[in-house]
């Protein structure tokens, strides 16, 4: 479970989290949603142990994250995914060698082993075909897909989505709602999805957070939001959003 | 106030800048053990950096070679002297140029290179993305940059030493009257040691050129990782890198010719 409390962070003059908590249960999507620059990365980046809050308190599974030290950290965050907003994959490394990369640095798998591994979540993103290329030549969603790939290949037990949809056209962004639903439907894993996006909301979360001035601001069920009366709610979830 | 309140935060600024650099030299350090396992991209490394450089390094040690002998043979050549020009050449080369020449070459083209590498992956959250998979930026990426220029910067200076002292016969010959032979003679007597291989002024100046390509790799890298804000950032970071490397080039090369000739005797 994933867990923070009254969490505070200020980046530069800005006073980026005041005051948020939210909570995601195990098995669960929990998806963020709310205006740009209100925090949403930042509350991942803080889950994730990137960042330190100011003050506050960000556990997994009951553990303290701030006051992790380097190995903690390290062993936290191998039980964990990220997928960023653009993939974040290494140029000069192909498909295969960056959904390999977390393995390879960390595991005690065969070379054999660790390719089999990624061909199987290369296939389940529907990225067998591109293994071979380099970022640059591949489109954005393909970017995505090994990101995501590349977040999976370990078996984490969460996932954090930082916009997992930004730039897509609606097919390709239908695919990866899918691909996100299917990993915590399938694997099981939690996860934590920060998106603008009304379908990516009501098609892969189980739960919505609205934040705004640092906190959230309105929270419930995907079904309790979509009918909630909040202004906020209406804005993102509303029939007009998206 | 305001020139004392910013004239403070800018020394405060390059203080900081400065501690960066050192903790990211001792952490590259710290990561030595980490070398075989990033041997593929080190050799990679190294070889780009040595193709990217070799031919603009070896075209201006040539050029400096036969200018110093030029400067030199005119002097000498008022006091009838010319048959040292060769020990000059070998020793000037050797001792101070050849180092400098490369080092700074290194710096504008291996060094930005790197910054504006690092520096992008950093902007583009490659740098995040290593770390929220538990890979050390520092020993996955800057670890074999610092290894490749270290060896490369040294293999350079080697050359351009070479070829600097080839300018300069080139120009003793043609200009000075100074034949090849009576040339390479008194180079090789200032090259040649009875106690140890090679003179002192050779080993105190293949010693700068590994300590430049250390200070410019991990100055390099360092620009890049401090890398803020998208394409300005980069730029600012490839700016930083280059003057930053070109200032720690010249003390360095103070410090350790001062060391070795003044302190050490």
């Amino acid at each position: 479970m994933i867990e923070l409390r009254d969490v505070c962070k200020r980046l530069g003059s800005r006073q980026i989290l005041d005051g948020l908590s939210l909570r995601v249960e195990k098995g669960m999507n929990y998806v963020l949603m709310g205006p740009s620059g209100t925090g949403k990365s930042v509350t991942l980046r803080h889950i994730i142990g990137i960042l330190k809050p100011d003050s506050g308190s960000v556990r997994v599974d009951g553990q303290e994250v701030p006051t992790m030290d380097r190995e903690q950290l390290m062993a936290l965050r191998r039980r964990m995914g990220y997928l960023f907003q653009n993939g974040a994959l290494i140029n000069w490394l192909t498909v295969e060698q960056n959904v390999a990369l977390p393995l390879e640095e960390h595991s005690s798998l065969s070379r054999s082993a660790i390719q089999d591994r990624v061909h199987e979540v290369l296939r389940m993103v529907a990225l067998d075909h591109a293994k071979e290329q380099f970022p640059p030549s591949i489109s954005g969603g393909m970017k995505l897909r090994a990101g995501l790939a590349r977040a999976l290949v370990t078996q984490p037990e969460y996932v954090l989505y930082d916009e997992p949809n930004a730039g897509l056209d609606p097919i390709i962004s239908h695919q990866i709602h899918q691909l996100i639903a299917e990993v915590r439907d399938r694997l099981g894993v939690t996860g934590l999805i920060v998106t603008h996006s009304r379908a990516c909301a009501t098609q892969c979360g189980d739960r919505i957070g609205i934040i705004q001035n640092g906190k959230i601001e309105v929270e419930g069920t995907v079904a309790e939001m979509v009918a909630s009366e909040h202004p906020l709610a209406k804005a993102f979830l509303g029939g007009g959003s998206d | 106030m305001n020139l004392f309140t910013s004239t403070g935060a800018a020394i405060l600024r390059r203080v900081d800048d400065a501690g960066f650099v050192l903790d990211l030299l001792v952490r590259t350090v710290g990561s030595l053990q980490k070398v075989p396992r990033r041997k593929r991209f080190l050799l990679d490394m190294a070889f780009n950096a040595g193709v990217r450089a070799l031919p603009v390094t070896m075209v201006v040690a040539a050029f400096a070679g036969a200018i110093l002998a030029m400067q030199t043979g005119i002097e000498l050549k008022r006091f009838g002297d010319t048959g040292v020009l060769g020990t000059i050449t070998a020793l000037s080369m050797c001792r101070e140029m050849g180092p400098f020449i490369t080092a700074v070459i290194l710096a504008a083209t291996v060094g930005s290179s790197m910054a504006a590498e690092v520096g992008t992956m950093k902007v583009s959250d490659e740098i995040s993305a290593l770390e929220v998979m538990s890979v050390d930026p520092v020993n996955y990426l800057v670890l074999p940059r610092v290894i490749a220029l270290a060896v490369m910067c040294p293999t350079l200076t080697a050359l351009s030493d070479l070829i600097g002292i080839f300018g300069g016969s080139i120009i003793a010959q043609q200009n000075l009257g100074v034949s090849q032979s009576r040339f390479w003679m008194s180079a090789q007597d200032a090259l040649t040691s009875s106690a140890m291989l090679l003179p002192k002024e050779v080993y105190v100046g293949l010693l700068k050129a590994l300590v430049f390509g250390i200070a410019i790799a991990t100055v390099s890298c360092a620009a890049g990782l401090r890398a803020t804000g998208g394409a300005l950032g980069v730029g600012l970071a490839v700016q930083n890198a280059v003057r930053n490397s070109v200032i720690l080039i010249i003390v360095l090369g103070f410090i350790i010719t001062w060391f070795f000739y003044f302190l050490n005797g």
